[in-house]
């Protein structure tokens, strides 16, 4: 209780201690990851084929763009609460709320991705004699590749910190330091909490965008 | 042989793009459709690989009404060549070009080796092979388009105003060369234009097209000239201004040509320098004003 | 719905400090996100950090930025300064990319021929330059609106005061409605918001209007 809270929070993450057993942070970082991939990969299996559906054929476009952003003024802390309330403790409430918040992002991300493949290009491909399912798999999908990890990208960074706040209502995952130290009034351990949360996101994020980047189809100039 | 039977189409919303039209092409001839936007050209060129269906009406190929195919399978028998090349931006020069017959199942080796030759053919440096489109100048990514039309080798080739988007030395160029393979390929070529001395250059028959697909004068280069159906055709291919009566006037010795305001055409090739002059008083090249 | 009209006084007083908390931020995030898209716009590889640094900012979770902000700024955890410090820094995030965005798709012959006509920097930047990257300007700050507005609930796990405490008062007394009578609150907010925002930017922007919109 002594000197400052961050030199204390280091002293925090420095005991080893607090880097074993259930409630250490390898366990929980790896909760955390956990929640962050099954809610993206669920939310994916459902958001990026209607996408790819809606960008190819461009029927739906508008009902997807208005879903999209209504989704967006979804407080993510409500939805957590809320089914915390509806379905009980377990992995079902908060993976609900993983999957309706990372949709959107991974919607926007499929569609525009499919979207962003000239006209024209596109136009050539069906005249040379590619079917529909050759078109995408050929030419939309390697030319929006970026577009569609950047959904993903997106789709993650709003999970991580879902995952985060479902920790409130007692999940696992790295928001439990945070939650914990809330309700012991241990600021150094809040501290340490949030420094590891934001680290997990940026080491996602900054993957991800790497494979942004190596996504991006030979040929085509970064814009 | 192509048949085009009472055509129609109209897009939804009501738009008529081609009211009723009706067009015979023989095997191996090459047809100019010709009319400025709206004259609904590449809608009826677009009839024949399917991607556009008529209204009503029947287009055929070889006695098979195109309805009766699958639009995928036809596609890949006739050559496509558009307007800035709609090459795959994110394939090599190479797999554009090997694109068809990969999709036909020829074998990758083999559709290269082909690929390579198709290259030479229509004047790419092997050099190129491994470029990207956006790599190339817009000349060598038509003549890609070109080598990409003929890479199954179709019998019928569509060219949606290939040369369109290029300078106007390169499109001489390109024009000059692909009379050169016609003569070799003797394919038959649906080629749509607005540009009527690219029409009169490229066509063995060219059909003016007034807006909604309906035929002004349909004849060989030399009939249109010699015997314009009406006005419209008159002023479409410049005869009502002078620019298509040409005579001689003698300047330093020499038979210049000159069109009716006295802006010279050419110079009329004397006797010797016939065989000099490819194909300079076939009654064409002889007529190319501007 | 009983527990709504009971409490709908209870609604009301979080709804006005909700808005006393989201307002500032998005409204300090579009004042500053002008100069600095201009100034990341001069340079190449400024653009490319700035977007970078935003990105990266963005991903940032909200509540652990609400935890740290303290120790580096000086407020206290529950202070609505520290919340609004927070949600102007992703405002900015969101809205610096946006402006970029907006003064590049900017015609540069509408500004040469602005230059031409003797418009002075000053002026061709507030009468032709301004008005014109004003749609895309709009779309940003409605982005930032409804984004800030969605953030602000978060701060009621620390106790500041905002519809976000439904949620936390409602999932600790086990009260249903109370939860979903504060996401009803804040979505409606967000899209009235949002709203404001589509009727300012068409009042201020009259050439944007669609042709026939007027129409009885």
């Amino acid at each position: 209780m002594t000197g400052s809270p961050f030199l204390d929070s280091l002293r925090w993450l420095g005991d080893s201690a607090h880097w074993t057993g259930p409630g250490g942070i390898p366990l929980r970082t790896l909760e955390h990851l956990g929640y962050t991939a099954l809610g993206v990969l669920v939310a994916a299996l459902l958001a990026v084929p209607i996408g790819l559906y809606v960008g190819h054929s461009g029927r739906g476009k508008g009902v997807a763009v208005a879903a999209a952003g209504a989704a967006r003024a979804l407080p993510t802390l409500g939805l957590v609460t809320l089914f915390a309330l509806l379905v009980g403790i377990g992995l079902t409430a908060p993976l609900l709320s993983f999957v309706i918040l990372a949709i959107p992002s991974l919607l926007a991300g499929a569609y525009s991705a499919v979207e962003s493949a000239e006209p024209a290009t596109v136009d050539a491909a069906r005249a040379q004699g590619m079917t529909e399912w050759q078109i995408l798999t050929r030419v939309e999908l390697p030319l929006g590749m970026p577009l569609l990890v950047g959904g993903f990208r997106g789709a993650t960074v709003q999970v991580v910190a879902t995952a985060m706040l479902a920790a409130y209502v007692g999940s696992g995952g790295l928001g439990r330091y945070i939650f914990q130290g809330l309700g012991s009034q241990n600021y150094p351990q809040m501290i340490a909490g949030s420094l590891l949360v934001i680290a997990l996101a940026l080491v996602l994020d900054l993957t991800l965008l790497l494979a942004q980047r190596l996504t991006a189809p030979p040929g085509v100039r970064a814009s | 042989m192509i048949g085009f039977e009472n055509v129609r189409k109209e897009y939804p919303g009501g738009t008529l793009a081609v009211q009723d039209f009706s067009l015979e092409i023989a095997s191996h001839e090459s047809v100019v459709l010709v009319g400025t936007s709206g004259s609904g050209k590449t809608t009826l060129m677009r009839m024949i690989n399917r991607m556009v269906d008529p209204t009503s009406g029947r287009v055929h190929i070889d006695g098979d009404d195109v309805t009766s195919l699958d639009p995928v399978q036809l596609r890949r028998s006739i050559g496509y060549v558009m307007q800035a090349s709609g090459l795959l931006p994110h394939r090599t020069v190479l797999d554009n070009i090997t694109t068809v017959p990969v999709l036909r199942g020829t074998a990758k080796r083999e559709a290269r080796t082909h690929a390579h030759e198709l290259m030479e053919i229509v004047g790419l440096d092997a050099a190129l092979a491994e470029r990207y489109p956006s790599q190339l100048s817009g000349g060598q990514q038509q003549r890609v388009g070109v080598a990409r039309g003929l890479a199954a080798d179709p019998n019928i080739l569509l060219m949606d105003e290939p040369f369109g988007a290029v300078d106007p030395i390169v499109r001489a160029e390109l024009q000059r060369e692909l009379q050169h393979l016609q003569r070799d390929l003797r394919k038959t070529i649906v080629f749509v234009t607005h540009d009527i001395d690219e029409a009169f250059l490229l066509g063995d028959r060219v059909a003016i097209l007034r807006p909604g697909g309906i035929i002004a004068q349909v004849g060989t280069p030399q009939e249109i000239l010699a015997d314009p159906a009406d006005d419209f055709v008159s002023s479409f291919v410049g005869a009502d201004r002078g620019a298509r009566t040409l005579h001689v006037e003698r300047v330093d010795g020499r038979d210049v040509v000159v069109d009716a305001d006295g802006r010279p055409a050419g110079v009329l090739a004397a006797s010797g320098d016939r065989s000099a002059g490819e194909g300079a008083a076939d009654g064409r090249t002889r007529e190319r004003s501007s | 719905m009983t527990w709504v009209l009971a409490n709908l006084d209870v609604i009301a007083g979080y709804t006005g400090s909700h808005l006393l908390q989201a307002l500032p931020p998005i409204l300090v995030a579009f004042l500053l996100s002008l100069p600095l898209a201009k100034l990341a716009n001069s340079r190449g590889w400024l653009r490319t950090s700035v977007t970078t640094t935003s990105s990266l900012m963005y991903a940032i979770p909200s509540l652990p930025l609400f935890v740290l902000l303290p120790g580096l700024i000086g407020t206290g955890v529950r202070s609505p300064l520290n919340i609004a410090v927070a949600l102007s820094l992703y405002g900015l995030a969101l809205m610096v990319p946006a402006a970029a965005d907006a003064f590049r798709s900017v015609n540069r012959e509408v500004l040469g021929s602005a230059t031409a006509q003797g418009y002075a920097p000053r002026a061709r930047f507030l009468q032709v330059e301004l008005p014109l990257a004003g749609p895309v300007l709009l779309a940003g700050v409605r982005v930032v609106a409804v984004s800030t507005i969605s953030l602000v609930t978060v701060g009621g796990v620390l106790g500041v005061p905002s519809l976000g405490m439904l949620f936390v008062d409602g999932v600790r007394r086990g009260i249903l409605a109370e939860i979903a009578a504060g996401i009803v609150a804040t979505v409606l907010l967000a899209l009235l918001i949002d709203a404001l925002l589509v009727m300012l930017g068409r009042a201020v922007m009259p050439w944007t209007r669609r042709q026939g919109a007027r129409t009885p």
